[in-house]
C-alpha cells in the first residue's frame, strides 16, 4: 500500500507548489464546470474558445507595461474579454449575422496581436507562460483571484439558475413572461469571461477554456438533467486536475496540458462508454418491451 | 356587456414597411372565446405578436388592460428539444409569473403542474426527457404549460398542429371550460373552419385587413370567405404608400 501513498498523496504533502496548484485547479473546476455546461447547451463551446484567445491582447498590454504581474494582466484581460463578449453577444442577438464567422476572425486577429505584443518585450519563456500558463507557479495573489471568481460564479449561478435554464430551454417563453432574457445572456457571458481570466493564470490563453468545455461535454454523455450534468462536470474537472498534476509531477510533463489531456481522456471514455455514448447507441437490441 | 381586455385602434403591424395586419379596429371582450382565421400570410400570427408586444405597432394602437396576466403559445416554439430537461421541467416554467426567479416551488405548484399534464392527457409523462416526445405530445406539453400559467388572457397560435383528433376534442373542451366557467379570455388561431363553426362563439376573419369580426357562423359565411380569398399573399414592392386620406373602408367590429 505504500506505493499508493507515494504516487497519489506524497507529492501533495511534500511540496507547497503542488498544494497551491491543486487548490487553484480545484476551485477552477468547481467554477468553470457548470459555466461550461451552459456554454455547451447554448452551442457556444467554440465561442468560449474564441473568447479565451480574445483575452490575450489585454493581458499582453498589462504585461508590456508592468511585466509578469497578475493584477495588471488580469485587469487587461478582463477588459479585452468584456469588450469582445459584449460585441459578439450584441451581434448575435440584434443582427442576423451568425456568431461563428465573426468570432473566428476576431480570435485569429486577437491571438496574433497578443503574441506579437508579448514578443516585443518578453522572451520565448514568457510567451510559453502566456500561451500555456503555469499552474505550478500559482502564488497567493493568483489563488485569491481564482477564489474570488469561483465565489462570484457560484453566487451568480445560484441566483440566476432558473433564468439561465429558461433562456436555454425556451428563450421566446422567457421573453414573454420576464424582462430577464437579454440581461441573463450578458450576465452569462460575463461569467464566461471571468472564468477564462481566472483560468488564464493556470492554463494560459490556449488552454484556459479546457477545464470549462471538456468536463461539460464529457458529462453530457452521462447525465440526463442539467443539475446532475453540472455536478458531474465539476467532478470530472477535479479528477482531471489531480490526475494532470500527478502526471506532470511523476513524468515531468507540462502541468497545464497534462490536466487538459486528462480531461480529454475522460471525454474519449465518455464518448465510447457513456450512457448515451457510441457503444450503447450502436449496440443492436435484440429485445424490446411491450410499451 | 363585458369590458374590453384588448383594444385595437386603427392598428397596423408591418415588416419592413409591408403591412401584415392592416387598419384593425375593435375590441376583445373579457371572457370571450374567439377564433382568428384566414389564409397563410393573412396576419394571424402577426396579430398575436402585436398583442403580446413582441412586435411594436407601425401605426395605431393595441391597448391591453393593465395588470392583465397573459399566456402566449407561439406557432413555432423556440424550445430547444436537445436540452436535458424533463416534461415536468418544461411545464414548470409556466410557474414563472407566480414564483418568478427565486420563489420556491411549493407543493400546490407541483400539484398544479401534475393537474395540467393530466388535463392534456399526459399522465405518466412527468419524467420523460423532452427529446423523446412526438410532435403532438410536445404540443400538448406546451399547452399544459399555458394551463399552469393561470393567465387571464390566453393567446394560442395554431395549438392544434400535429395533434390527433381525440386530443383536439379534449383541448377544445378545455378551452371552452376556461372561457365559460373560469371567465378567461381566449384567442386561438385555427385553420379548421368546421371546428370554428362548431365550437367557437366568435371569429375574426383576416386577409391582412380585417374582413369580418363577430358571431362565428356569420363571419364564416360564403360571402366573407370569398372576400378573404381575394387578397394577394405576396408583397408588392411597387404598392402605393397607404395614406390616411385614402380612406379605405375600415371594418368595424360587428357586435
Amino acid at each position: 500500500m505504500n506505493w499508493l501513498f507515494d504516487v497519489f498523496i506524497a507529492p501533495f504533502l511534500e511540496f507547497a507548489f503542488m498544494q497551491k496548484a491543486l487548490l487553484g485547479a480545484s476551485m477552477l473546476s468547481l467554477s468553470a464546470g457548470p459555466v461550461g455546461v451552459f456554454l455547451m447547451l447554448r452551442r457556444m463551446s467554440l465561442t468560449g474558445d474564441a473568447m479565451a484567445h480574445a483575452i490575450l491582447p489585454g493581458a499582453a498590454a498589462g504585461f508590456l507595461m508592468f511585466g509578469l504581474e497578475i493584477v495588471p494582466m488580469t485587469i487587461g484581460g478582463l477588459a479585452a474579454g468584456v469588450v469582445v463578449a459584449l460585441a459578439a453577444g450584441a451581434v448575435s442577438r440584434f443582427t442576423i449575422q451568425k456568431e461563428d464567422a465573426s468570432m473566428a476572425a476576431f480570435y485569429l486577429i486577437a491571438l496574433s496581436v497578443g503574441v506579437v505584443m508579448v514578443s516585443m518585450r518578453g522572451s520565448s519563456i514568457d510567451l510559453m507562460h502566456v500561451l500555456f500558463g503555469t499552474v505550478l507557479a500559482l502564488n497567493t495573489d493568483a489563488l485569491v483571484l481564482i477564489g474570488l471568481v469561483a465565489a462570484t460564479t457560484m453566487l451568480t449561478l445560484a441566483v440566476f439558475w432558473r433564468a439561465l435554464v429558461a433562456e436555454c430551454l425556451d428563450p421566446l417563453f422567457l421573453r414573454s413572461v420576464s424582462r430577464l432574457g437579454s440581461p441573463v445572456h450578458f450576465i452569462f457571458l460575463g461569467l464566461v469571461v471571468l472564468n477564462l481570466v481566472a483560468g488564464f493564470q493556470a492554463l494560459g490563453t490556449l488552454l484556459s477554456v479546457g477545464l470549462m468545455v471538456l468536463p461539460a461535454v464529457s458529462a453530457r454523455f452521462w447525465a440526463r438533467r442539467v443539475e446532475t450534468m453540472a455536478l458531474l462536470a465539476v467532478a470530472i474537472g477535479m479528477a482531471s486536475s489531480i490526475s494532470g498534476l500527478l502526471l506532470s509531477y511523476h513524468l515531468s510533463l507540462p502541468s497545464g496540458p497534462a490536466m487538459i489531456l486528462s480531461a480529454g481522456v475522460a471525454y474519449a471514455v465518455s464518448v465510447v462508454a457513456g450512457r448515451r455514448g457510441l457503444l450503447i447507441t450502436l449496440r443492436p437490441r435484440p429485445s424490446h418491451r411491450t410499451a | 356587456m363585458q369590458p374590453a381586455v384588448v383594444t385595437f385602434s386603427d392598428l397596423t403591424l408591418s415588416y419592413g414597411g409591408h403591412p401584415a395586419v392592416h387598419h384593425l379596429t375593435g375590441a376583445v371582450r373579457r371572457g370571450s372565446l374567439t377564433a382568428v382565421v384566414g389564409a397563410n400570410g393573412s396576419g394571424k400570427s402577426t396579430l398575436m405578436k402585436g398583442i403580446v408586444g413582441i412586435l411594436p405597432p407601425m401605426t395605431g394602437r393595441c391597448t391591453v388592460q393593465r395588470g392583465l396576466r397573459m399566456a402566449y403559445l407561439p406557432q413555432q416554439s423556440e424550445v430547444d428539444r436537445s436540452f436535458p430537461a424533463r416534461v415536468i421541467d418544461l411545464v414548470s416554467l409556466g410557474l414563472w409569473p407566480k414564483r418568478g426567479l427565486l420563489g420556491r416551488h411549493r407543493q400546490d405548484d407541483r400539484d398544479a403542474v401534475r393537474q395540467a399534464l393530466s388535463g392534456v392527457g399526459l399522465d405518466g409523462f412527468e419524467s420523460r426527457p423532452i427529446d423523446s416526445l412526438s410532435g403532438g405530445q410536445m404540443q400538448r406539453t406546451l399547452f399544459a404549460r399555458v394551463l399552469v400559467q393561470n393567465a387571464d388572457l390566453i393567446l394560442l397560435d395554431e395549438p392544434f398542429n400535429a395533434v390527433d383528433a381525440r386530443t383536439v376534442a379534449d383541448l377544445v373542451a378545455l378551452l371552452k371550460r376556461w372561457q365559460s366557467e373560469e371567465g378567461r379570455t381566449v384567442l386561438v388561431v385555427v385553420h379548421d373552419l368546421d371546428l370554428v363553426r362548431e365550437h367557437f362563439p366568435e371569429a375574426l376573419l383576416l386577409a391582412r385587413r380585417p374582413v369580418a369580426w363577430g358571431d362565428a357562423r356569420d363571419v364564416l359565411d360564403a360571402g366573407n370567405l370569398l372576400k378573404a380569398r381575394q387578397f394577394h399573399e405576396a408583397w408588392d414592392e411597387t404598392a402605393p404608400w397607404c395614406e390616411p386620406a385614402h380612406g379605405h373602408a375600415h371594418q368595424e367590429r360587428a357586435s
